[in-house]
């Protein structure tokens, strides 16, 4: 690579990074006040760039206005700002009290309501904006040509960070929003109107999403999945920046571009007899990038260990505290005992539907063993339940007998939990979340590109179960039994000396290392064993789907873990099985009702969480203590 | 607690009870990543709707009328297999079809070959649906990526160029096309030739930087199988830096009314595509096709209208020849069936169940601030498959 194309690629790099740093200054700036993992902020981004189209189109096409596209990118941001403070007002206000998750299920649910909005105003097509009039050209730049538009963004990147500075250091809101961000009680007790704070910084933290999709709309169509496709990175660069810092944001968008650009430029790198295709890699390198940092640094680039204190859960949110008695073990009895006669209601496709629940079930589980008991959150759980699919799948296809290969899947999770435990036993918080997270996306592009094992995008198909489970009926009793032993397996745990230890270490890890327990110890424990029983749950979905793919391990099956566990409680006992079956039930039945399915399971997701803060399970046990308490 | 499990039975009960529908219909399953690909699949909804209501207007099939009854898969393979299992075991439909994603494809045709059904897979375009992982009961209509590449090798061979850069999206479909089109490339072509590849992450291409390295590679010659968001990205960003110019550049499927239609006045002149230009087909199937699909909705036709609707005609005329819906019978009369679609008359080939349905080759051009197709010609699919023995060894027996 020549000099002048290795810095027209360094400009190209900037240019990305710069388009980045935008989205991801309002996540961190959300996160640092109101510490609210604002999992739609992909989605006003979205909606900047489809608000930016239409009032780009509706000013008669912008490209022939010269100050056409500035207002429309300015509406763009307005637009976004005032439907998160709509959003923040109407919904998450209700929420601060509640869980962290709690909050992350709710944006979840606006994603999903947002993605079918934009798809009835908007239209299932790609929109392509016009170019911008006055940097519509190439500048030439050592014989090779850049877009102007590439350069004023390049430009714009260090002013928006400069400006932003300057507001947080040299205004009274940036004060107050600084003084949030360091201790959200004590700025309150200065007299600071949190409610208010919130809801402004919310709809600052919007305006720059939005009038980031407003921005990136000259280089790229506003599309239905853009959402979700800058979500990730946008975490990324908040987190490797350090949560809450926004010089922090720009050096890590920095750095991201730049490697992204010259892992592009590099093409195929020849070492020895390897040859390596470096463009492949741009699939996970920000993921790459971020772990390494976090591994070294574990509070990002700028962030501060003790920036974002743990919160104790309130007693009523913490997971399986009261111990369950006889009553409890003759329910879950019961319920396996009539669980077993539902094959003979005759409706086979019962039978398919509540082993898809079943195993939906042993995996939200799994993460509550970790993210509940443990308080170990992750945003990445579904790694090990795909390393268990793909064990069981590959272990099959080579012939391996049925009980083997379903026996490696919590086996080969078990092992890759315990090996990542031990590498990030060191962080905690939403730094450990976003570690689990850059993991499982190593692991899916891993399965994704490595096509003489994994089959790649296509994965693996023709995994049956054999023999007298080939029978469904069978393999439905077979699920049940596992499925049952495996989650009451994983209530017991929490009951061991083991579990306590493990709750102390959540409660207080200072108090629990200072009475003697190795707390590092017991999370990795933790964490493999929660990976096992995901791993688990994997192999019984490989055989009851037939195989498995690179989706067994992608980010919303991760994500549709903590749904599932929140919707359903974390502290109550059946939660997870409440969870997962009004979860799966839900998508099952509003698929087949309407287009709009998932904008429906958005409502439905957003009702529950702001009726029920401790989960249908929850809302539940109250009513219940309720009815024993009046009689 | 036993609220629980009332609740979980209430709820599973509730789902099992159902109402059956008219056992007068004759019931289609069908799958599909709605809103994954809207931009295909919305145009191949409403190309499905037609087909349904001709064959309804004309008296059905065996004397009943056809029914189709959808199930959205959100993209997941599993959940595909599940949707698949509720329409046969729920619905009782006569044959699965439908797909887009290769990866649900595959899922489905593995499922209809364990729970033998008839499944006519009508847009997935990998080449193990039929090769690799053929199987008895799965049945193919569009021209596969082996097929596509290979309408686009003899215009590629013509421009003589030794060094190729080749960008693809980084999955299967892709990854695919790309070793395609190298190995035809290198059968055929007598003088040396050498590739530089880029794979980029599907839908979020750089496409500064990834137009810049190739640019930088020097080629005499691009072939690109990008689409959707990734395409537009890479025109405007290569337009702008000259990467096109004096460059021969050949783009699988670019010439698709859903990928070229964004792009409008921006659209590329003078690349080779693969691609449907329905303003220009005078054809009298196609003109009777466009001209119902406009008058229906209003709108022209994309080119996962023909497919929705051709695959509805297909299960129609399967349905007509077996004389039954019985699966086994369905399938045999899938063998060599013939089918009028929009491009004319296409068959199942029993010799691998791949459809001969083909696509149009030509070039794009811009026609008053819109992309089209020009110099086009109807590459029939029976044209660009590999000699029969080489398939037999490609595909299992069944």
């Amino acid at each position: 690579m020549s000099l002048a194309s290795f810095a027209a690629q360094l400009l190209n790099g900037l240019a990305s990074a710069s388009s980045l740093f935008l989205v991801a200054a309002g996540l961190t700036l959300i996160f640092g006040v109101t510490r609210i993992v604002n999992f739609a902020h992909g989605s006003f981004y979205m909606l900047g760039a489809y608000v930016a189209y239409t009032v780009g189109s509706a000013a008669g096409a912008y490209g022939n206005s010269p100050t056409a596209f500035w207002w429309a990118a300015l509406a763009a941001g307005a637009a976004a700002a005032l439907v998160g403070a709509l959003i923040e007002v109407l919904l998450l206000k209700r929420l601060y009290g509640a869980p962290e998750l709690l909050q992350l299920t709710a944006t979840f649910g606006v994603v999903l309501i947002v993605r079918d909005i934009a798809l009835a105003l908007w239209g299932p097509e790609d929109r392509i904006g016009p170019r911008v009039r006055g940097l519509d050209g190439a500048l030439n730049l050592a014989g090779r040509a850049i877009s102007e538009y590439d350069v004023f963004l390049l430009v714009l990147g260090p002013i928006v960070l400069v400006a932003l500075t300057l507001l947080m250091r040299g205004t009274r809101f940036g004060v107050v929003v600084r003084a949030a961000s360091e201790n959200r009680v004590l700025a309150g007790a200065l007299g600071i109107d949190q409610a208010r704070l919130f809801t402004a910084v919310f709809a600052l933290g919007t305006f720059l999403a939005g009038l980031a999709g407003a921005l990136t709309l000259p280089r790229e169509p506003a599309t239905l999945s853009m959402d979700l496709g800058v979500i990730a990175d946008a975490f990324v660069v908040t987190v490797l920046g350090g949560l809450g810092s926004i010089p922090g944001a720009f050096v890590a968008a920095v750095m991201i571009g730049l490697t992204k650009a010259l892992c592009i430029a590099a093409g195929d790198v020849t070492i020895g007899p390897v040859t390596f295709a470096m463009p492949r890699l741009t699939l996970v390198i920000e993921f790459i990038v971020m772990a390494m940092v976090l591994l070294v640094r574990p509070a990002g680039l700028f962030g501060r260990r003790d920036a974002a204190p743990p919160t104790p859960a309130a007693a009523e949110e913490r997971a399986l505290v009261t111990r369950p008695t006889a009553a409890h073990a003759a329910a879950a009895s019961a319920l396996v005992g009539g669980g077993a006669l539902l094959p003979f209601l005759g409706d086979e496709y019962a039978l398919i539907l509540t082993v898809d629940i079943l195993i939906a079930a042993l995996f939200t589980a799994s993460l509550r063993l970790i993210a509940g008991t443990g308080g170990l959150v992750s945003f990445g759980h579904a790694a090990y339940f795909g390393i268990g699919a793909y064990a069981s799948a590959l272990a099959a296809t080579h012939g391996y007998p049925f009980g083997a290969a379903l026996a490696l899947a919590p086996i080969a999770a078990a092992v890759a939990a315990a090996a990542f435990g031990v590498l990030c036993a060191r962080l905690s918080g939403i730094y450990l979340a976003m570690l689990t997270l850059a993991f499982a996306q190593i692991v899916w592009s891993v399965a994704l590109q490595w096509d003489a094992v994994t089959g790649g995008s296509n994965g693996i198909t023709g995994v049956w179960p054999s023999g007298w489970l080939a029978e469904r009926t069978h393999y439905f009793h077979f699920v049940l039994a596992v499925s049952g032993a495996g989650l009451a397996a994983l209530v017991v745990v929490a009951f061991t000396p083991f579990g306590y230890a493990l709750r102390g270490g959540r409660d207080s890890a200072l108090r629990a290392g200072a009475s003697g327990i190795d707390v590092a110890a017991r999370r990795i424990k933790a964490i493999a064993v929660g990976g096992a029983f995901a791993g688990l749950a994997g192999g019984l979905y490989a055989f009851a789907k037939g195989g498995t793919s690179p989706e067994a391990l992608s980010i919303p099956r991760s994500v549709d873990a903590l749904v599932m566990m929140l919707l359903g409680g974390q502290a109550t006992l059946f939660g997870p099985l409440l969870g997962a079956g009004v979860f799966t039930w839900l998508q099952d039945t509003l698929a087949r009702a309407t287009d709009y399915w998932r904008g429906a399971v958005g409502v439905v997701i957003v009702l529950i969480v702001s009726v029920f803060p401790h989960g249908i399970g929850g809302a539940l046990a109250a009513s219940w203590a309720r009815l024993r308490g009046s009689r | 607690m036993p609220r629980f499990a009332f609740v979980l039975l209430t709820a599973l009960t509730a789902c099992a009870a159902a109402p059956g529908l008219s056992a007068q219909t004759i019931k289609l399953g069908e799958i599909n990543e709605y809103k994954q690909f809207p931009a295909f699949l919305e145009p191949y909804r409403k190309g499905m709707e037609l087909a349904v209501d001709e064959v309804n207007a004309g008296g059905g099939v065996l004397g009943r009328k056809l029914e189709i009854v959808s199930r959205d898969d959100n993209g997941v393979p599993g959940d595909a297999v599940r949707a698949a299992e509720e329409l046969l075991t729920r619905e009782r439909v006569a044959l699965l079809m439908g797909t887009f994603a290769s990866n649900v494809g595959l899922a489905v045709a593995d499922l209809a070959k364990r729970r033998q059904a008839l499944f006519i897979a009508a847009e997935p375009l990998t080449d193990k649906l039929v090769w690799a992982n053929g199987n008895r009961y799965t049945f193919r209509l569009r021209a596969s990526t082996y097929m596509q590449t290979a309408m686009l090798v003899p215009d590629a061979l013509k421009a003589g160029k030794r060094r190729w850069a080749i960008v693809y999206p980084n999955y299967e479909y892709g990854q695919a096309a790309t070793a395609s089109f190298k190995q035809q490339m290198q059968a055929q072509q007598a003088a040396g030739i050498e590739f530089v590849e880029q794979a980029v992450p599907l839908g979020k291409i750089e496409p500064g930087a990834v137009v810049q390295a190739l640019i930088d590679a020097k080629p005499d010659a691009i072939f690109s199988s990008l689409f959707g968001a990734d395409l537009a990205r890479f025109v405007r960003e290569g337009e702008l830096r000259g990467l096109f110019k004096d460059r021969p550049v050949f783009n699988l499927l670019g010439g698709e009314p859903e990928y070229l239609d964004p792009l409008k006045e921006e659209a590329p002149t003078g690349w080779f595509v693969t691609g449907y230009p329905w303003y220009a087909i005078d054809t009298p199937e196609h003109r009777r096709f466009r001209d119902d699909y406009q008058k229906k909705f209003g709108d022209y036709p994309r080119l996962g209208s023909v497919v929705g609707y051709s695959a509805v005609k297909t299960a129609a005329a399967a349905l007509q020849r077996a004389g039954s819906t019985d699966t086994e019978k369905l399938v045999d009369a899938m063998r060599d069936l013939r089918v009028d679609t929009p491009f004319g008359a296409v068959i199942y080939r029993a010799l691998d169940h791949q459809s001969t349905m083909g696509a149009y080759v030509g070039r794009t051009a811009v026609r008053d601030g819109k992309g089209v197709m020009v110099d086009w010609r109807y590459a029939d699919g029976k044209d660009y498959l590999p000699p029969d023995d080489v398939v037999r060894r490609l595909r299992p027996t069944d």
